[in-house]
């Protein structure tokens, strides 16, 4: 029963992605692209849990927490440099 | 209670999916940034937030290998969504300064924070606190 809902979990995480790179390639304002891009990441994490599950493995945990730090960290820091200049001051 | 913790990671799972689907789909349909920023902050949050709780109850449960990697990962995710969609409508205000004209008034002695100047240090209650403070 858990690999069919990991079937359905992979089918809409993935079709997610591809909404996600619809919006990233159209986006007319800039921030539609940073906002995709940042779905995207989250959407990444959930597929890489989803693996982790399916092959029973914790490894994929690490992968994940990588994956959350650098999305939450680009996406502060495009909007930073948008907003005063400079990334850093 | 094997059947009924498989039941449990399957509708976690199921319900995590259909939530980042429906994000998706929002961030795909709705018409401008502002509104677009609701889908993908709640709707997906929630969705990941369903997947690392299956995720969690399925290690937990089934394969004996309690791991707190999932709470890490779920608590970090929470708490910088709202964050990061707090910066990206600051940048859109910020980068389209028309979208001034369809502000509603704050009702406060200052304005919005992003087009106006911020309430500065001549505020007396806040001038007597740094006193109070220093003291």
């Amino acid at each position: 029963m858990i690999e069919y809902a990991l079937q359905f979990g992979f089918a809409t995480a993935s079709l997610a992605l591809l909404l996600n790179l619809w919006r990233l390639l159209r986006g007319p304002a800039l921030m539609d692209r940073v906002l995709a891009v940042d779905t995207m990441v989250i959407n990444i994490i959930a597929l890489i849990v989803l693996a982790g599950i399916q092959q029973r493995a914790t490894y994929f945990f690490e992968a994940a927490l990588l994956f959350a730090m650098f999305g939450f960290i680009s996406t502060v820091a495009y909007c930073r440099f948008i907003l005063r200049g400079d990334v850093i001051e | 209670m094997t059947f009924v913790l498989e039941l449990l990671v399957s509708l976690l799972i199921v319900a995590g999916g259909s939530f980042l689907l429906i994000g998706s789909i929002g961030m795909v349909k709705l018409p401008d940034l502002l509104t677009r920023l609701h889908a993908p902050t709640k709707a997906t949050t929630l969705g990941v937030g369903g997947a690392l709780a299956a995720s969690m109850v399925f290690f937990a449960g089934l394969e004996g290998t309690l791991s707190i990697h999932e709470v890490l990962i779920t608590a970090f995710l929470f708490m910088t969504a709202p964050l990061s969609a707090h910066f990206i409508a600051k940048a859109h205000l910020h980068e389209h300064t028309e979208l001034r004209d369809g502000l509603p008034p704050t009702g406060r002695p200052y304005g919005w924070s992003t087009f106006d100047a911020a309430p500065g240090p001549s505020e007396p209650d806040d001038e007597d606190e740094r006193r109070g403070a220093h003291d």
